[in-house]
């Protein structure tokens, strides 16, 4: 079979990612965690669990880290790479389906989307940020995504090699949109059930780290 | 002269000074040299011979001399602030480029036990 890798970028996430990895493995060949210069015991842990761990010696945020992780999946020899979060909000079971969806060979790019059959227990307050997100996306990129800022995604290596992620934060989501446009990669996205426990709330996004994603998006966009 | 031509002449000045000695130490090119002592000397001469900035405000078509000056200053200002963002990104790319770099040597050579 071919080989399957899951990035997890890992930020002070030491309270739930041994178990995040532990069911990740269940569903890929090797899990590879990016501790982005983490003050917890998030690298133990992780390793503890069975995980592959490199570590950014300072934090350098979900982009950089998604990037760190991708960059080092393929020097695993990955034939296949998932994103899925550290916080516990995603299933692996979700990234299986995710995996399945790449192999049937018709698409380079899955997203896990949370809007398709909408389960899960997301609040109102997220769903009205995913919007704003999803159409500041379209608007800059051109391309509607039910779920353009999940952290749950497939890609083949193919694609993983021509994608170039250049953010460091959180504009990350959105990039990748933009670079499946620019590559033409074919995309599908596949519905996903997200768990939102009080902890994955409280490491959640707020209004501030909300607006300053979209700006930069703005700027990034006006100045290429 | 009133006080505060002379405290701004100072500044000019200063601002002369401070860019002769960064060119000394290579951190301006010859040309940068030139465009910082230029702005500063136009800053003494507007200071100096204040009817200097009405004759630019009327050709521009602005009101008075100190509004153009006002305008201008902030036109500068905006144009500085791009290019801070623009270095300041240039810089945050580097640094996550070096700490990917330091990260996946972890990754590199025979395969670790872990």
């Amino acid at each position: 079979m071919e080989k399957r890798v899951i990035v997890i970028p890992a930020f002070n996430e030491g309270r739930t990612i041994g178990e995040v990895v532990r069911s990740a493995l269940q569903v890929a060949d090797r899990v590879l965690v990016v501790d982005d210069g983490s003050t917890d015991r998030t690298s133990e842990a992780a390793l503890a669990s069975g995980a592959l761990v490199v570590r950014h010696v300072v934090n350098r945020g979900l982009g950089g880290a998604l990037g760190t992780g991708i960059a080092g999946a393929l020097r695993l020899g990955a034939e296949a790479i998932a994103t899925m979060d550290a916080d516990g909000q995603h299933r692996a079971e979700d990234v299986k389906r995710a995996f399945e969806r790449l192999a049937e060979g018709d698409v380079d790019f899955v997203i896990g989307s949370r809007m398709i059959e909408r389960k899960g227990n997301m609040p109102a307050v997220r769903r009205l940020a995913q919007f704003l997100g999803n159409a500041l996306t379209f608007l800059l990129f051109r391309r509607w995504v039910t779920d353009s800022q999940s952290g749950l995604r497939a890609m083949t290596r193919t694609a993983a090699e021509r994608i170039e992620i250049r953010s460091s934060r959180m504009e990350v989501s959105s990039e990748f949109v933009k670079e499946i446009v620019d590559k033409d990669l074919r995309l599908a996205e596949v519905p996903i059930e997200a768990v939102y426990t009080e902890y994955s709330l409280s490491k959640g996004q707020n209004l501030a780290v909300g607006m300053q994603t979209a700006l930069k998006l703005i700027l990034r966009r006006l100045l290429d | 002269m009133t006080v505060i031509q002379l405290v701004l002449v100072v500044i000019a000045g200063c601002g002369i000074a401070a860019a002769v000695s960064r060119f000394r130490r290579g951190g301006l090119s010859r040309l940068q040299l030139l465009l910082w002592s230029l702005l500063w000397l136009a800053v003494v001469g507007v200071v100096l011979r204040p009817e200097t900035a009405s004759f630019l405000a009327r050709s521009l078509g602005v009101g008075r001399g100190a509004d153009v000056v006002v305008y201008l200053a902030i036109a500068a200002l905006f144009y500085l602030q791009f290019r801070l963002f623009g270095r300041l990104e240039d810089h945050e790319r580097q640094i996550t480029e070096l700490t990917r770099a330091l990260a996946l040597k972890d990754l590199e050579g025979p395969p670790h036990g872990r």
